[in-house]
């Protein structure tokens, strides 16, 4: 009883399960990165395939892309909105046991689609293979993320919602939205269903739920990273508050809408496609709004980015974000469209997003949050995290360059006649141009990959608990 | 009066909503709470400096 009584009156938070989150980010981080560094070298040397069905780029491919957005990215976004959301409400989640379920069952998910995806059980949707009972899991674990996330909310001690859990909660909502009807299907036996949708209505789904997979899962949760950690590593509050919000609600209010731009000159109808591409231009806005209100947090305080890389990690990360949110847009001009569908064009604006954006600002956000996880003044060595900066810096420069020249030439090279209306190049002279950047590409992705094991390094000796350094609450004070 | 009015109204009701949510961000009633709310992230060091060592005690 006086145990119950003195947890009342002095209320802890639960970082059990932010902890627990925090280090399977870097674990699966490693893990998602490494495949994507084999697929890459498969693009380069595809004898790396090794003739089997379970390592095809076919079945690798979408393992990478489920394990780097929805096991690392998902790890990253569970552990600091739990974060997040508690301490700026000033309360305990309101369930442990709930949260704890959150945990495990997302493990699940991920362990499950490890094992399915290259035995080649997929629902053939992109962002959304998995089988049915697979997805039923998923709604289940995210239906509970929801409860916890908002419950806590509901019984927060501070007057005003901070804005970073707007992001968060618009994330949670929209993606429990669109993953459940994007998912809705007909099981034909435990391992195979068919979509309930078909023909251009299926592109249609598709493609609203993979554009706003990427505008809620791979942009707003990442934004609410960006309202708590920059301001707190800055420690300064925000640039401007009134502008998150407008911030907020531009970017939900139009995100929805831009999903067309990936079906450019594709079945449906043209007005759509027209509205996409319109939606997309204006999204521009809301986007920069964004990226500039995180920047500006850092006026005055410009000097901190000298001596503290895990603010670099963050500021650079908002300079891939403006990046990507301007190369969006442009891409989405159907004109320029025609030059860059299909080509690796958009695999260079995908991975300088994911690489760029979400891998860097989840990364800085995990160094300033370890070592309060685990009750350490600060991480183990700083300079191991400037050294993990610039190798993602660099892997990412290089991913993304050679990427563009790629996919510049294979568009320029695929669209090219002759005076008599035959094609000047075959398929395969544009593949066999594209060699180099390839291999430069699995340069680029090695040293981001490497990167990764440093952390991993980083975290393992911060989390070690030796006794000297093991310090009595008050030392860790600073940490926070 | 048919559908296509209504998509063009709503343009309309959309730039509409846009306008005012900016008036309501940016009016200076408001400058208060919001100055507060920007504090939050800074605002709950004891309880965060409690669960540290409670965490460390435990495990
Ligand atoms: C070491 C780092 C990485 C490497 C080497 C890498 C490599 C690759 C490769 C080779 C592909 C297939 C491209 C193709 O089909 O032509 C791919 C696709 C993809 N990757 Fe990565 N990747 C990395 C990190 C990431 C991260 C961190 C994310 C997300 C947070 C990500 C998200 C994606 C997505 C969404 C696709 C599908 C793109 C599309 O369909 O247009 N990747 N990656
Ligand atoms: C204003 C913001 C953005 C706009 C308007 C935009 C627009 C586009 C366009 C036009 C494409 C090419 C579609 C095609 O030709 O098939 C594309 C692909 C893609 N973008 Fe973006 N983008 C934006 C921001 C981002 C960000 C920040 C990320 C990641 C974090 C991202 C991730 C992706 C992915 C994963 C794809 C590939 C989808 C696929 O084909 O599998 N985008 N985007």
């Amino acid at each position: 009883m006086t145990e119950l009584n003195s947890a009342l009156e002095h209320p802890t938070y639960n970082y059990k399960v932010v902890r627990q989150f925090a280090v399977m980010t870097v674990v699966w981080g490693i893990v998602g990165m490494l495949v994507g560094v084999w697929i890459a070298a498969q693009l380069a040397w595809p004898a790396l395939n090794f003739d089997l069905p379970w390592t095809s780029f076919g079945r690798l491919r979408p393992l990478h892309t489920n394990a780097v957005i929805f096991a690392f990215g998902g790890s990253a976004l569970f552990a600091t909105s739990y974060y997040v959301v508690q301490r700026t409400c000033q309360v305990r989640l309101i369930s442990d046991k709930l949260a704890a379920f959150t945990f495990w069952g997302w493990q699940a998910v991920i362990v499950l689609a490890a094992i399915t995806l290259p035995l080649g059980y997929t629902s053939s949707k992109e962002y959304a293979e998995l089988e049915w009972p697979i997805d039923i899991l998923i709604a289940v674990v995210w239906v509970s993320y929801a409860i916890v996330f908002f419950g806590t909310i509901a019984r927060r001690n501070t007057s005003h919602i901070y804005v970073a859990n707007w992001f968060y909660g618009g994330f949670i909502l929209t993606v429990a939205v669109l993953h459940i009807l994007n998912s809705l299907a007909v099981p034909v036996d435990m391992t195979k269903s068919y979509s309930i949708y078909a023909g251009t209505v299926d592109a249609m789904m598709q493609w609203w739920y993979g554009h706003n997979a990427v505008g809620f899962f791979l942009t707003a949760g990442f934004l609410g990273m960006m309202y708590y950690f920059v301001p707190k590593q800055a420690e300064r509050p925000v640039y401007s508050y009134r502008l998150s919000i407008v911030h907020f609600w531009a970017l939900i209010a139009v995100y929805i809408w831009a999903g067309p731009h990936h079906l450019h000159y594709t079945a449906l109808p043209d007005w759509a496609q027209s509205l996409g591409m319109v939606m997309s231009i204006i999204l521009l806005a809301p986007s920069w709004g964004g990226m500039i209100n995180g920047m500006m947090t850092l006026s005055g305080a410009w000097h901190k980015l000298r001596t503290d890389p895990i603010l670099r990690f963050l500021v650079v990360s908002l300079s891939f974000y403006g990046m990507s949110t301007f190369e969006g847009p442009m891409m989405s001009i159907k004109t320029v469209n025609a030059l860059s569908h299909y080509t690796d064009w958009t695999i260079g604006h995908v991975h300088s997003g994911a690489l760029g954006w979400v891998a860097m600002i989840s990364i800085g956000s995990t160094y300033h949050l370890i070592p309060i996880l685990f009750g350490k003044e600060k991480m183990y060595s700083i300079d191991l995290i400037n050294v993990h900066f610039w190798m993602s810096t660099i892997g990412t420069v290089l991913y993304i360059a050679s990427m563009w020249v790629n996919g510049i030439m294979q568009g320029l090279m695929w669209r090219a006649y002759n005076q008599d209306g035959t094609l000047t190049y075959t398929f395969v002279e544009s593949v066999v141009a594209s060699h180099p950047g390839y291999i430069v590409r699995v340069a680029g992705g090695a040293i981001f990959f490497a990167g990764m094991l440093v952390m991993a390094y980083n975290l393992y000796m911060t989390a070690r608990r030796d006794a000297s350094e093991d310090q009595p609450a008050s030392a860790a004070a600073t940490a926070a | 009066m048919d559908i296509n009015d209504l998509r063009g109204l709503s343009t309309l009701f959309l730039m509409i909503s846009f306008i005012g949510l900016c008036i309501w961000a940016y009016s200076g009633k408001r400058r208060k709470t919001f100055d507060e709310a920007a504090q939050l992230p800074f605002a709950d060091e004891e309880m965060n400096q409690r669960t540290m060592r409670e965490d460390v005690r435990n495990d």
